[in-house]
């Protein structure tokens, strides 16, 4: 398939709901999502692969946005911050942790590092705090000093491992 | 910072990208999972007119035992090897290598085979590649050719891939019984670039120690029957040899130090 440089529309699957809009081939996926589609709850940061903000999960693989064309996610998956909650505006676990335990001030950052969270905690149901400490080291957060993110995610994976011992 | 424009295809075989690598050569380039070369497009230190997506290119997404190496093919994510429940026994060294290569959110898109077409002179996967012997597969329309890791990295990303060349594969050799491994290096924090990475492969009376972060390129040597006192002088020369410079990270003479210490700590805890 080849698309020159002028604009093409791409359809993907965002948050459930299948969506189309327009993009360059240079057109990074973070800012087709926000300028494009409206979805404006993956932050941009460093536009480099460092912080971390820009974090959405591709085909359930948590991926930075700003290192992905909008033209690679074409007829793909791609969930962002706006997938957690649910319909009715429930907080989902995750979200819940990070409120109760203060694992975020001024929100910048979260976005990213709740769909990172949701990857690792589908592949690592039991994470130690070394384990969760290097899977946050892939994000810059300039507000909490990371020991209360760290603190919801083992927080959050212990629920679930309740969960999934009470549902057995 | 965004890129210059260019004209992107997604490419269903491999041989579409060898066929468009002959046509436009150095106007094009290979986008594999971008980690390294969307951060450089972002900053404009790259301009190309074309690039060739093979990220999800069937034919080139592959882990596969090969004549006793493992071959990796050129779309396989850094994060399905490190997944790959086999490691371990496949590839220690490389399974000891994986935590220090950047971050989970980076190994999931980076690509092993893109770390090598890359050459970063501190990068572990290619430390690991010229420690363990192994080898690179490129393919273009003049046909395939195997190019061993100590003839492929010829400089800070410079490597033997000619501009019409594609990188289909690269090939770690399997462990074998009576080597023994250790990784380890420095960086100013978790995920960074090495200032020195260090990769130890020990037998009862062979050391190969290779060293990232401070040549052009990652060096090996190889030394028979060390021991004692022989292991710092050994390391010392080793040391030297490397042509270490000075720049923002570390001095020299740093370096240098970082190579004796990290140079033993790696061979005893191999031997260990």
């Amino acid at each position: 398939m080849k698309q020159n440089s002028e604009k093409h529309k791409i359809i993907l699957t965002l948050n459930g709901e299948t969506r189309a809009g327009y993009a360059e081939s240079r057109t990074l996926l973070c800012d087709f999502l926000r300028h494009e589609l409206g979805a404006t709850g993956t932050h941009v940061g460093c536009e480099h692969g460092v912080c971390g903000a820009c974090t959405l999960r591709v085909d359930d693989i948590a991926a930075r946005s700003c290192l992905m064309l909008a033209v690679q996610v074409e007829g793909r998956r791609v969930d962002t911050v706006e997938s957690l909650a649910g319909r009715d505006g429930l907080l989902n676990d995750l979200q819940l942790a990070f409120r109760r335990h203060h694992a975020l001030q001024c929100g910048f950052c979260t976005s990213g590092i709740l769909m990172s969270c949701m990857d690792y905690l589908e592949r690592v149901t039991n994470p130690s705090e070394q384990q969760v400490r290097e899977m946050l080291s892939g994000h810059l957060c300039r507000c909490t000093g990371y020991t209360n993110i760290v603190q919801a995610v083992l927080d959050t994976a212990q629920q679930m491992q309740a969960r999934s011992r009470a549902g057995a | 910072m965004k890129p210059a424009p260019f004209d992107y295809y997604r490419i269903e075989h491999a041989d579409e990208a060898v066929e468009l690598l002959a046509n436009y050569g150095d106007d094009a380039r290979i986008l594999a999972g971008g980690q390294s070369l969307l951060p450089m497009l972002n900053m404009r230190l790259a301009e190309p007119k074309l690039l060739l997506d093979i990220s999800q290119t069937v034919d080139l997404n592959y882990i596969k035992i090969d004549n006793g190496k493992l071959s990796i093919g050129a779309a396989t994510t850094q994060a399905t090897l490190e997944w790959r429940a086999e490691l371990p026994q496949e590839l220690p060294l490389v399974a000891l290598a994986f935590p220090h290569i950047s971050h989970f959110q980076i190994r999931n898109r980076g690509t092993v085979c893109g770390s090598i077409a890359h050459a970063d002179p501190s990068a572990e996967l290619p430390l690991c590649l010229l420690a363990l012997g192994g080898d690179v597969v490129v393919r273009s329309k003049r046909g395939e050719r195997e190019v061993q890791a100590k003839d492929f990295f010829q400089g800070a990303l410079l490597t033997a891939r000619e501009a019409d060349e594609l990188i289909v594969a690269v090939r770690y050799p399997l462990a074998k019984s009576g080597q023994r491994y250790f990784f380890t290096e420095f960086s100013m924090r978790h995920g960074d670039y090495a200032i020195v990475a260090v990769a130890a492969i020990t037998t009862s009376d062979t050391v190969t120690l290779a060293v990232g972060g401070v040549a052009d390129r990652p060096v090996a040597q190889y030394w028979r029957g060390l021991s004692g006192g022989a292991i710092d002088d050994a390391l010392n020369e080793f040391a030297w040899s490397l042509d270490a410079q000075d720049d923002q990270h570390a001095s020299a003479q740093y370096r240098r130090h970082l190579v004796r210490v990290l140079g033993k700590q790696a061979i005893s805890g191999a031997a260990q």
